[in-house]
C-alpha cells in the first residue's frame, strides 16, 4: 500500500508534469490571478519574445493595488494619479491584447484579487493557484495550493501555464479548542506567527488542522491562510470539508450539474491520509489565545492586548535585541508600556486579510451607537464590490457612517498605500492588514496589526483597546 | 539573462534581521511599469533623509560600498512581498550576490531569475564574511559558481550548497521559459490527462455566469 500522504503531497503529485533536474519539477498551474502592479513587465516580456498567453481560460485579471477607493464611476479614466492610471491602462490594454478575462474597476465583481477568487468560486479545492502577490496563500482556505510568485514567474505561467518548483516540506499547525469571546481568526494567526516567528515556516507549506479550524468559518480560514507568508511559509492550507463544499456551491465560476458531482467526488479525496507525516509541527491551545496586537515592525512582534511593550534589555541575542530596539525606536514606544495605553490617530479596516462581510459585521457591532474618537481618521474599505453591496443591504454602511467612519470602494488601499489612502505625518494606525513593516502605510507610519473588532474598538476609544471591554 | 560565472568585488555588510522587501523597495514606487533603472529607489527609507539627501550612516552611501557587488545580510533576508522590484533594484545598483544565513523563499527564487546569486551559509560563516565586509575596500571577495566557493580576502575558501538546476541556469544564462518550452509535449500530454480528470477547470474563467 502506498504511504499515507498529506493534502499538500496529493495536490503536488497531481500537478507534476515532469522532473526538471535534480529535486526540481515542472508543475502545472490551474488558476492564475493577475493584477496591475506585478504584470506590466511580464506582458512586456511576452511581447518582446512574441509569446502568447497559453491558457487565458485559466487566467483572470483585476486591478486592486493601485486604484483609488473613491470616485470609481468613471473607471480607469477617473484615476487622478498619472502613474497609477498608466499602470491600470497597461493592464486593460494587455488583457485585451492577450484575451484575458478582466473584472473592470466599475464592476461589482471587482475587488482585491484574494477576496474575489473565493467569492466568485474561481478558487477551488485541489487547485494550484498563483498570483504575483505574496498573500496568495489566502486561497489555501479552499484547500488549494496557492502561493505568491515574482514577475518573472508570472511571465513563465502566462507563457507556459507551468512553474519550475521544488517540493515544499510539510508543517502541521494544529490548534484545538473553542475561541474565547472577542477572539477572532486574526488573533489565531497572530498568535501562531508570534510563537513560530517570521521565518518559522520557511521552505514549508502549513496545514492548519485541529478543531479550531474545523469550527472556523470559511472567511475566518481565509484570514488565517492569508498570513501564512508572514511566518515565512510558502503556502497555508485547510483540508476541504463539507463547509468548503457548501461555500463553493452555486458561485458564478463553480462547476455545475454533473461537473459539480465529479468535482465534489475529487475534492473529497484530498484531505491528508491518517498517519501522514509532517516534517515539522506546531501546536497551540485556542483557550490560550487572547486578542492580539503587534507592537513592532514585523508580524511576529505581537502580544496579547493585555500585555506590555517588551524590554530589549531582557533579550540575550544581540541581533534580536538590536531588532527590537530598532522596532521600538521606529514605533516610538517605551519598553514596558501597557499596550492599551497606546493612542492611535488612524484606523484602517480592510485588506485581503480582513475585508470580508464577516469582518465588516464584527467591526460594525463595535461601531454601532458609538463615535470615532476625536482626532482619529477611520476608513472602512470593503474587499470587493459584492462585499460592499452586501454590507449596504445589511445597513452596515450606515452604522459606520453614523459613527464617523469613511465608507470606501473596494481595493487594497491603505494596506500598502500605493494609492492616496495613507497615514500622514507618521501617524499611528490600528490596522486590520497583514504587515507592520516600516513605512508600509505611509512615511514613518506606525502600524499596529489587529482584528477588525479590535480596530473598531481602537477607533471609538482613540487608543489600542481590548475589544472584550466594549462588547 | 547574462551568464554568472565568477564575481569579484567589495561586499557591503547589512546586518539587519528580517530585512523585508518593503525596506529594499518601498511599495509606493511599484507604480513603475519598467524593470530597469530601479536603483534610485533601492532602500529608499534608510538610504536617504527626509529632505532627499543621502544618509551618510547607510552602508551603501559610504565610499568603498558604493560599488559593492556583494551584500552580506542576516536571517530571513528578503521576507515579505513577492515584488521582483527588490532584486531588480539590487541588480541595477550593481549587487550580484547576496550572502545570508537564510532567505525568504520568494525573494530567493526571484534572485535567480535576474542573475543574482543568493547564498545561504551557516551563521558562523556569515559572521566571518560580515567581519571581512566591514574592512571595506581592503576586503575584496570572489565567488566562483562552478566550484561553489567564496574566496575570502585572506584567500580562505568557503564552500556553499546550491540546487544543481539553478546553478546550471545561472552558469549558462538560460531563460527559464525557453527551457520549459522544450517540454511542450509533456505539458500538452499533462493537459489532456487533466482535462479528463478535472474537466470543470477548463474554459473556466471564460465561462462565468
Amino acid at each position: 500500500m502506498a504511504s499515507p500522504r498529506t493534502l499538500f503531497d496529493k495536490i503536488w503529485d497531481n500537478h507534476v508534469i515532469a522532473p526538471q533536474g535534480e529535486g526540481t519539477y515542472l508543475i502545472y498551474i490551474d488558476l492564475h490571478l493577475i493584477h496591475e502592479v506585478t504584470t506590466p513587465q511580464a506582458f512586456e516580456g511576452l511581447k518582446l519574445a512574441g509569446r502568447k498567453v497559453r491558457r487565458p481560460d485559466a487566467t483572470i485579471a483585476v486591478a486592486d493595488h493601485n486604484i483609488p477607493t473613491t470616485n470609481r464611476v468613471a473607471g480607469a479614466a477617473g484615476i487622478d494619479n498619472p502613474e497609477s492610471k498608466l499602470q491600470v491602462d497597461a493592464l486593460e490594454r494587455n488583457v485585451k491584447e492577450f484575451g484575458v478575462p478582466y473584472f473592470p474597476i466599475t464592476s461589482l465583481d471587482q475587488g482585491i484579487v484574494h477576496i474575489i477568487g473565493p467569492e466568485q468560486g474561481l478558487s477551488q479545492p485541489g487547485m494550484t493557484i498563483v498570483c504575483g502577490d505574496s498573500h496568495t496563500a489566502t486561497h489555501g482556505a479552499m484547500g488549494a495550493l496557492a502561493f505568491g510568485i515574482g514577475t518573472s514567474e508570472v511571465e513563465h505561467v502566462l507563457a507556459t501555464q507551468t512553474l519550475i518548483q521544488s517540493p515544499a516540506k510539510n508543517m502541521l499547525v494544529e490548534v484545538n479548542g473553542g475561541l474565547g469571546a472577542g477572539v477572532s481568526p486574526k488573533d489565531v494567526i497572530l498568535a501562531i506567527i508570534a510563537k513560530i516567528g517570521t521565518a518559522g515556516g520557511t521552505g514549508h507549506v502549513f496545514e492548519y488542522a485541529g478543531s479550531t479550524f474545523r469550527d472556523m468559518s470559511m472567511e475566518g480560514r481565509m484570514t488565517v491562510c492569508n498570513m501564512s507568508i508572514e511566518a515565512g511559509a510558502r503556502a497555508g492550507l485547510v483540508a476541504p470539508d463539507e463547509k468548503t463544499i457548501a461555500y463553493v456551491m452555486g458561485r458564478p465560476y463553480a462547476p455545475k450539474g454533473a461537473a459539480w458531482e465529479q468535482a465534489v467526488a475529487y475534492w473529497r479525496t484530498l484531505p491528508s491520509d491518517p498517519g501522514a507525516k509532517y516534517d515539522k509541527e506546531a501546536h497551540l491551545d485556542a483557550a490560550d489565545i487572547a486578542p492580539h496586537v503587534t507592537w513592532g515592525t514585523n508580524p511576529e512582534q505581537a502580544a496579547p492586548v493585555t500585555g506590555r511593550v517588551p524590554d530589549p534589555a531582557q533579550i540575550e541575542d544581540p541581533l534580536r535585541r538590536a531588532a527590537v530596539e530598532r522596532a521600538l525606536q521606529y514605533m516610538q514606544l517605551k519598553p514596558n508600556t501597557l499596550l492599551t495605553e497606546v493612542p492611535v490617530q488612524r484606523v484602517f479596516i480592510g485588506s485581503c486579510t480582513n475585508s470580508r462581510i464577516e469582518d465588516l459585521r464584527a467591526a460594525a457591532a463595535i461601531a454601532r451607537g458609538r463615535k470615532v474618537a476625536e482626532g482619529v481618521t477611520a476608513l472602512v474599505v470593503p474587499g470587493s464590490g459584492h462585499v460592499k453591496h452586501q454590507a449596504e443591504e445589511e445597513g452596515l454602511d450606515r452604522i459606520f457612517l453614523e459613527a464617523g467612519f469613511q465608507w470606501r470602494d473596494a481595493g487594497c488601499s491603505m494596506c500598502m498605500s500605493m494609492n492616496d489612502d495613507k497615514a500622514l505625518n507618521g501617524e499611528r494606525i490600528a490596522s486590520t492588514s497583514n504587515r507592520n513593516f516600516e513605512g508600509r502605510q505611509g512615511k514613518n507610519a506606525k502600524t499596529h496589526l489587529m482584528g477588525p473588532a479590535m480596530a473598531a474598538a481602537a477607533a471609538v476609544t482613540g487608543r489600542i483597546s481590548d475589544v472584550r471591554d466594549l462588547a | 539573462m547574462e551568464k554568472f560565472t565568477t564575481l569579484t568585488g567589495v561586499a557591503a555588510p547589512l546586518p539587519i534581521v528580517n530585512l523585508d522587501t518593503d525596506k529594499i523597495f518601498p511599495a509606493i514606487y511599484l507604480k513603475t511599469i519598467k524593470r530597469t533603472g530601479l536603483s534610485q529607489w533601492l532602500f529608499q527609507e534608510i538610504r536617504f533623509r527626509p529632505d532627499g539627501s543621502e544618509n551618510p550612516d547607510f552602508v551603501l552611501n559610504q565610499a568603498p560600498y558604493r560599488k559593492a557587488k556583494f551584500l552580506i545580510g542576516a536571517e530571513n533576508f528578503g521576507c515579505g512581498s513577492s515584488r521582483e522590484h527588490a532584486p531588480w533594484a539590487l541588480h541595477d545598483f550593481g549587487i550580484r550576490c547576496v550572502v545570508a544565513p537564510s532567505f525568504a523563499d520568494i525573494f530567493y527564487n526571484n534572485c535567480f531569475k535576474n542573475g543574482i546569486l543568493p547564498i545561504a551559509l551557516p551563521k558562523e560563516i556569515v559572521d566571518m564574511l560580515m567581519e571581512d565586509a566591514r574592512k571595506g575596500a581592503n576586503a575584496v571577495m570572489t565567488v566562483d559558481l562552478e566550484s561553489q566557493t567564496i574566496s575570502r580576502p585572506d584567500g580562505e575558501k568557503v564552500h556553499f550548497e546550491l540546487d544543481a538546476f539553478r546553478k546550471h541556469c545561472l552558469l549558462n544564462g538560460l531563460d527559464d521559459i525557453g527551457l520549459t518550452e522544450q517540454k511542450a509535449a509533456d505539458i500538452g500530454a499533462y493537459e489532456q490527462r487533466a482535462q479528463l480528470a478535472r474537466p470543470w477547470q477548463f474554459g473556466m474563467t471564460q465561462r462565468g455566469v
